[in-house]
C-alpha cells in the first residue's frame, strides 16, 4: 500500500513542535526515527497523519550525566544507546537490551523516546525503564513535567503523555556499586519482538522485575520481587507467573508465555548470581 | 562428437566450472530492470478492492464517492471485466476425477476467500487508486466458510460450490502389493499423524504486471515477472479473445518465483483485461499483504502413515492416508490435484518395497488457493517417508543409518520401477550415503551427541533420504491438455564481432539460468563466456519454450542451448574450413579462434570470419552455407521425469526448557548428474535447504475458523532468516542421464525437499530420551514443549 500523510512540517525546536501540534487539529503526530509509524502509514493503519518531524530539533538526543542520574534526549538512537560509554557503566540494562532490538537499520534510526512514546508492549526498552526506575521527562503548554516509570504505561500504545505535549527526555539512576542489571528474552528468530522477556535489576534496596511481552503494558512483577527479595526463587517463578496477563497470538499461546517466563526469570537469577559468584 | 566431461583440461572447459553469472553486476549495481521498473507513456495503475469475508455474497456495489476520488479513471465490477474476459477452469484430463468450477478475474456474485479480487480502480497512480478502493461500499451478505480440511467432506458441511455436489476436488488412491497383507504379517508396523503448515513463496519482488493494448497494431503486451511466459500468451490470447500471435509477454528480471510466478492470478488477468478495455498500458504490483492473502498458498496436508518391517528391519508396505484443503478453486492452468499426486507418486521413494498404498484427498476451502510452490509435494512425502522410517528404526532399536543402507535401491539396480509406478533411470543412494556419512563424520558426531548429553544437553541428529522428479517431460501436463511446453529451445547467434548470441525459452528468475547457458553455449561454440549475450523471456523473440519450473532449466534449457551451441560450431567449422582451404574435421574453436585441432595453433580468430561472411560473403563460394544462426530444440522421451537422489542431515539442539532449536549444522549430498556451474548448484541446494528450513521451523499461515487471515505480514508469516541459519556443507555424486548429451537433471528443489524431514528426525532423535515426539510443522517452541508434556493446558 502507499501511506497517505496529511502533511509534513518539520520542528526547529520543542516550542514548535508543539504548536504544530496544536494547530494540527488532531491529526498531528511526532515523527522521530519512524520506525513503527512509517510502517504503520504504509499499512494504512494510520491515514491523514500530519507529520510534524522532531527529528533535528537540537538538544534532544546524547546521554549526559546529572548528578546521581543519566538524563538521556528522547532522540537518542537505540545504536547510539547501544554503545554509549556512560550507559554501558552506569545503566548497562540499557545498553544489553540493544541487542534484542530489531535488526541494525531499525536500531539505526529508532530512537528511545520514540519507543517509550510508542508504547509496544513487547518494546524492549519500556520494561527496561520500569525495572530500572527511570523518570520520564515531558514538555507541554504548561511547561515541564516528570512522569515516573510506573505511571507512565497505560495501556497497549497508550501512554501518560497529554496529546499536547512530548517526550523531551528519561533520566535513570546510576546503578549502584554491586547493582546487578540482566534482561533475558526469547524471540523466534533474531530481532523478532520477544515471545516474552524480562528485566531484572537487583540493588541494596530490593529486586525490580519487569516483564515485557507478557500483557498489554509492560508490568512489574511486584509478587515476585518480594519473593526475590526474601531469596526464594521458586516462589518467585509461581508468583511471576500467576502476576502477569499474556495473551495468545499465532506464534505462542499464553501457557507458553507464562511458562517461558518462568524459565527466564530462572536464567536471570542464575546470570546474576553467575555473575557474582 | 561428445564433450569428454570428465577432462577438466579440455578445450573450453566452461561446463562443470564456477563462472561468473552475467547479470550479477547488474543486480547488484541495481542496474535490473524488473515490471515495477517499466513506466510508459499514458500508463495507469490499477489496485483492487478484495473480499474481507471468506465467503460472501456480493450483493450491491457502490462505487460513487470512489468515482469522484481525484485521479480516479475507471471502475471495474466482475461483471464488466467477464463481458471482455472469459472464465477459467483449472482441471487437467490426466487427473481423473479433478474438478474445479469457473473461476473469474473478478468476483461476479460471490467472493470465496479473503482477498478475492472483487471491484478494480485504475487511476493515475496507486495511492489514488487505494484512496478509492477504501471508499468503495460493496454490501456482501456474509455465507458460512469451509475451513477445516478434515471435515470439508462431513454431510453437515456446507457446500463451497453447490454446482459441483460435494467439495471434493480430486482423489487418486494408489495400490501396489497387499498392504493389508504385509501389515498383518509384518514384524513390527509404526504408524504416526504428520502435519504440514501452509505456506507462501515469499519472493523478494512481488506479483508484478504492466499490460499494454496498442489497438492500432492488435497487439498486447505484457510485462511480466513470470516463470512461464509462452503459457501467460497463451493464457491471456485465450481468455481475452486474442490470436496467440497477437500477444507478446515479456519477462525482464524476476526478483524470485519459487513456483508462485508460475500460475494464472485473477488480478493479473483483470490488469490484462482492463488494458485491453481502456487501450493504455496498465499496471499492478502486489502489495505484501495482497502477497500473503493471494499468491499461492501449498503444503497444507494432514498425513496418516504407516509403515511395516520384518525382523531384518526390511520395509514390508507403506500406507499413506494425505489429506490437503486448496482454497475454492483449483489454480490454472496447472491445477492444484498436482501436490497431493506428487505425495502419491513419492512417498516411499529411496526404498525398495513391494507392498504401497497412498491415497490423497483435494478439498476445497474458503482460504486462499494452493498451487505448486518449489519442490511440490516432496517436503510432504519426504516428512512422511523419512518420518516413518526413523521412528521404524526406534522401534527395532536400528541405527537410522544402517535402516537406510537395507532398504535403498541398490546403485547398480537401474533401470528400476518404484511400487508408486516412477520410474528411475540412475539413482546413486549408496554412493550418497557413503559420501554424507564421510563429509557429517556421523560416528563422531554420535559421539560428540553422547558427550552432550552428559551435559544436559538434547542434540539430534536426522537423516532424510529422497528422490526429487526433475526434468518433466508431456506426461507432467501436456498430456492433461494444457499448452504447456515441456519441449525448450535455443537459438544460437554468431554475430560479424565473432560475439555469441543465445536465445532460450526457459528463463531467469535470479536463480542463475542465463549463467548457466552462458557457460554450455560458451563451451559448445568453443568461446569465452564473458562474449555470450543471454536472451531469454520475450514470447516475441525466443524460442517457445516452457520456461522456469519442475527443475527443468538446465536439463533441458541447457541440453537445446548446447545442441544449438554445436551445431553454430559445425556451421562456423564448414566456413573456416572453406576460408582456410582446410578439412573441417582438422579445426576446432577454441576461445574464440579457429585452431588447428591436432597442435592448438591460432588459424582464423572469430571476428575475421564474421567480417568475411557479413561485410564480404562475395569473396565465398556460391554454394558455401553461411548459417551464423542455428536453433536446436530438445524434449526428453525416454523417461516422464528424471529423478535425481540425494540425502540431508541436520545436527541440532533443542532447548527443553523453552523448546527453542538452534541448528548446529546441515549436510547435503545431491546428485543431479551433470553439475553445470558447481557454485550455481551449490547455492541452489542451499538457498532450498534454507527454504526447508524454513517449513521446518517458522513458516505458517494461519487462518481462525472464518477463515480470516490471521498473519499477513512479514511481522508475523516468519521465514527463515540468516542469523538462524547453520552452515551448510554440500557434497555432489554425479549420475548423468543418458537422456541427453549435456547429462544434467534438476537442483533447483533438492534442499528445500529433504530438509524438512532432516530436521524433524534430528528433533526426534534428540527428543526421544526424554519420550517425546513431533510430527506438526512448523516445529514451534511451543509444539516441542508440548510434546514434552511440559504445557498441558
Amino acid at each position: 500500500m502507499k501511506a497517505s500523510a496529511g502533511g509534513y512540517a518539520r520542528a526547529v525546536d520543542v516550542p514548535h513542535a508543539l504548536e504544530l501540534m496544536a494547530g494540527s487539529e488532531g491529526a498531528g503526530r511526532f515523527l522521530a526515527g519512524g520506525q513503527s509509524l512509517i510502517a504503520a502509514m504504509n499499512m494504512r493503519l494510520s491515514e491523514g497523519d500530519m507529520l510534524i518531524d522532531i527529528s533535528k530539533i537540537p538538544g534532544l538526543s546524547g546521554v549526559a550525566e546529572d548528578g546521581e542520574r543519566l538524563r538521556i534526549g528522547a532522540l537518542t538512537r537505540h545504536a547510539e544507546i547501544g554503545r554509549d560509554p556512560l550507559l554501558r557503566q552506569h545503566a548497562p540494562l540499557l545498553s544489553d537490551a540493544v541487542r534484542f532490538i530489531a535488526h541494525a537499520a531499525i536500531r539505526n534510526r529508532g530512537t528511545i523516546g520514540g519507543a517509550l512514546a510508542h508504547a509496544d508492549p513487547a518494546a524492549e526498552f519500556p520494561a527496561c525503564i520500569l525495572a530500572l526506575g527511570a523518570t520520564l521527562h515531558a514538555h507541554g503548554p504548561d511547561g515541564d513535567r516528570d512522569i515516573p516509570a510506573e505511571a507512565f504505561f497505560e495501556d497497549v500504545f497508550t501512554t501518560a503523555l497529554a496529546e499536547d505535549e512530548i517526550l523531551t527526555a528519561i533520566s535513570v539512576p546510576k546503578a549502584e556499586p554491586g547493582e546487578r542489571h540482566v534482561i533475558e528474552e526469547m524471540a523466534r528468530r533474531s530481532g523478532d519482538y520477544a515471545l516474552t522477556g524480562l528485566c531484572l535489576v537487583r540493588r541494596s534496596a530490593g529486586h525490580r522485575l519487569s516483564v515485557f511481552s507478557a500483557g498489554p503494558v509492560p508490568i512489574l512483577a511486584k509478587g515476585a520481587m518480594t519473593a526475590l527479595d526474601a531469596g526464594d526463587a521458586d516462589a518467585a517463578v509461581e508468583a511471576l507467573r500467576a502476576e502477569i496477563e499474556p495473551s495468545s497470538d499465532t506464534q505462542a499461546t499464553a501457557s507458553y508465555r507464562r511458562h517461558l517466563a518462568g524459565v527466564l526469570l530462572r536464567r536471570a537469577i542464575a546470570r546474576i548470581e553467575g555473575e557474582t559468584a | 562428437m561428445t564433450i569428454a566431461f570428465g577432462n577438466p583440461d579440455r578445450p573450453n572447459s566452461y561446463i562443470g566450472k564456477t563462472v561468473p553469472r552475467p547479470n550479477a553486476p547488474k543486480l547488484v549495481q541495481g542496474r535490473g530492470r524488473y515490471v515495477d521498473d517499466i513506466t510508459l507513456p499514458r500508463m495507469v495503475h490499477v489496485a483492487f478492492v478484495r473480499s474481507p469475508f471468506a465467503h460472501a455474497r456480493i450483493k450491491e456495489i457502490d462505487s460513487g464517492e470512489a468515482q469522484a476520488v481525484k485521479g480516479v479513471l475507471r471502475i471495474f465490477t466482475g461483471a464488466d471485466i467477464a463481458k471482455v474476459c472469459t472464465p477459467w477452469v483449472g482441471v487437467l484430463a490426466h487427473l481423473k476425477g479433478l474438478k474445479s468450477p469457473p473461476q473469474h478475474a473478478l468476483a461476479v456474485d460471490r467472493a470465496t476467500w479473503v482477498g478475492e479480487p472483487v471491484v478494480a480502480v485504475v487511476a493515475s497512480t496507486r495511492a489514488a487508486a487505494e484512496n478509492a478502493v477504501a471508499l468503495i461500499d460493496v454490501d456482501y451478505e456474509p455465507l458460512p466458510a469451509v475451513t477445516d480440511t478434515m471435515t470439508a467432506l462431513d454431510a453437515d458441511t456446507p457446500l463451497i460450490h453447490p454446482d459441483l455436489g460435494d467439495n471434493l476436488a480430486f482423489q487418486r488412491l494408489h495400490e501396489e502389493g497387499d498392504v493389508e497383507a504385509a501389515m498383518a504379517s509384518a514384524h513390527k508396523v509404526v504408524s504416526a499423524q504428520f502435519r504440514t503448515a501452509r505456506h507462501t513463496g515469499v519472493t523478494l519482488e512481488p506479483r508484478s504486471i504492466l499490460v499494454d493494448w496498442n489497438p492500432a497494431e492488435g497487439q498486447m503486451t505484457a510485462y511480466h515477472a513470470t516463470q512461464a511466459p509462452h503459457m501467460i500468451q497463451t493464457v491471456l490470447a485465450t481468455h481475452l479473445d486474442l490470436p496467440e500471435s497477437r500477444v507478446r509477454v515479456i519477462c525482464g528480471d524476476v526478483g524470485g518465483s519459487y513456483g508462485i510466478k508460475v500460475h494464472v492470478y485473477p488480478d493479473e488477468v483483470a490488469t490484462a483485461a482492463i488494458a485491453r478495455i481502456m487501450g493504455r498500458p496498465v499496471k499492478f504490483i502486489a502489495d505484501r499483504l495482497e502477497s500473503f492473502s493471494t499468491d499461492i498458498h501449498a503444503r497444507d496436508h494432514e498425513i496418516e502413515a504407516k509403515i511395516a518391517l520384518d525382523a531384518e528391519g526390511k520395509i514390508l508396505a507403506i500406507d499413506v492416508d494425505d489429506w490437503t484443503g486448496i482454497g475454492p478453486y483449483s489454480v490454472y492452468p496447472r491445477t492444484s490435484a498436482i501436490e497431493g499426486n506428487q505425495v502419491v507418486n513419492l512417498c516411499g521413494g529411496p526404498y525398495e518395497f513391494a507392498n504401497y498404498r497412498a491415497k490423497t484427498t483435494v478439498v476445497f476451502q474458503n482460504k486462499a488457493p494452493t498451487c505448486q510452490y518449489r519442490a511440490v509435494g516432496h517436503p510432504i512425502a519426504v516428512a512422511i517417508t523419512e518420518g516413518l522410517v526413523d521412528m521404524a528404526a526406534a522401534a527395532i532399536g536400528m541405527d537410522p543409518v544402517e535402516i537406510r543402507r537395507r532398504n535403498m535401491y541398490a546403485d547398480d539396480c537401474y533401470p528400476v520401477t518404484s511400487p508408486a509406478k516412477m520410474r528411475f533411470e540412475g539413482l546413486s543412494h549408496h554412493a550418497s550415503m557413503t559420501k554424507l556419512m564421510e563429509m557429517m563424520d556421523y560416528d563422531a558426531l554420535r559421539a560428540d551427541q553422547a558427550e552432550a548429553r552428559k551435559q544436559g544437553k538434547s542434540r539430534g541428529i536426522g537423516i532424510a533420504s529422497f528422490i526429487e522428479l526433475t526434468n518433466p517431460s508431456p506426461f507432467m501436463y501436456g498430456i492433461g491438455g494444457a499448452r504447456i511446453s515441456a519441449q525448450d529451445g535455443c537459438t544460437v547467434r554468431m554475430d560479424p564481432d565473432g560475439s555469441i548470441v543465445a536465445l532460450s525459452g526457459v528463463t531467469e528468475q535470479g536463480q542463475g539460468t542465463e549463467a548457466m547457458l552462458s557457460q554450455v553455449v560458451a563451451e559448445g561454440v568453443g568461446v569465452s563466456p564473458s562474449t555470450v549475450r543471454v536472451i531469454t523471456g520475450d514470447t516475441q523473440v525466443t524460442p517457445y519454450g516452457g520456461g522456469t519450473w519442475a527443475s527443468r532449466g538446465a536439463g533441458i534449457g541447457g541440453e537445446a542451448a548446447l545442441q544449438a551451441a554445436r551445431a553454430l560450431r559445425q556451421s562456423i567449422l564448414e566456413v573456416a574450413a572453406s576460408m582456410l582451404q582446410a578439412d573441417p574435421g582438422a579445426l576446432d574453436i577454441r576461445d574464440g579462434q579457429v585452431v588447428d585441432s591436432d597442435s592448438g595453433a591460432p588459424r582464423l580468430p572469430l571476428e575475421e570470419l564474421g567480417r568475411i561472411v557479413y561485410f564480404r560473403g562475395d569473396t565465398l563460394p556460391k554454394d558455401l552455407p553461411r548459417e551464423l544462426v542455428q536453433t536446436r530444440h530438445f524434449i526428453t522421451m525416454d523417461y516422464p521425469f528424471a529423478f535425481t537422489n540425494g540425502v540431508q542431515a541436520s545436527y541440532l539442539e533443542v532447548d527443553t526448557e523453552t523448546g527453542v532449536v538452534t541448528l548446529l549444522k546441515h549436510w547435503c549430498v545431491e546428485d543431479c548428474g551433470r553439475v553445470i556451474n558447481p557454485q550455481l548448484v551449490d547455492e541452489q541446494i542451499r538457498g532450498g535447504i534454507v527454504q526447508g528450513l524454513g517449513g521446518a521451523l517458522y513458516e505458517e499461515i494461519h487462518y481462525d475458523s472464518d477463515g480470516q487471515l490471521l498473519n499477513g505480514s512479514m511481522a508475523d508469516y516468519l521465514v527463515p532468516m540468516a542469523a538462524e541459519m547453520p552452515d551448510m556443507i554440500i557434497g555432489h555424486v554425479e549420475t548423468p542421464t543418458a537422456e541427453s548429451e549435456l547429462g544434467a537433471k534438476g537442483a533447483g528443489e533438492a534442499g528445500t525437499a529433504g530438509a524438512p524431514a532432516a530436521v524433524m528426525n534430528a528433533i526426534n532423535d534428540a527428543l526421544r530420551p526424554l519420550g517425546g515426539q513431533i510430527t506438526e510443522m512448523p516445529f514451534t517452541p511451543e509444539r516441542i514443549l508440548r510434546a514434552l508434556g511440559t504445557i498441558e493446558d
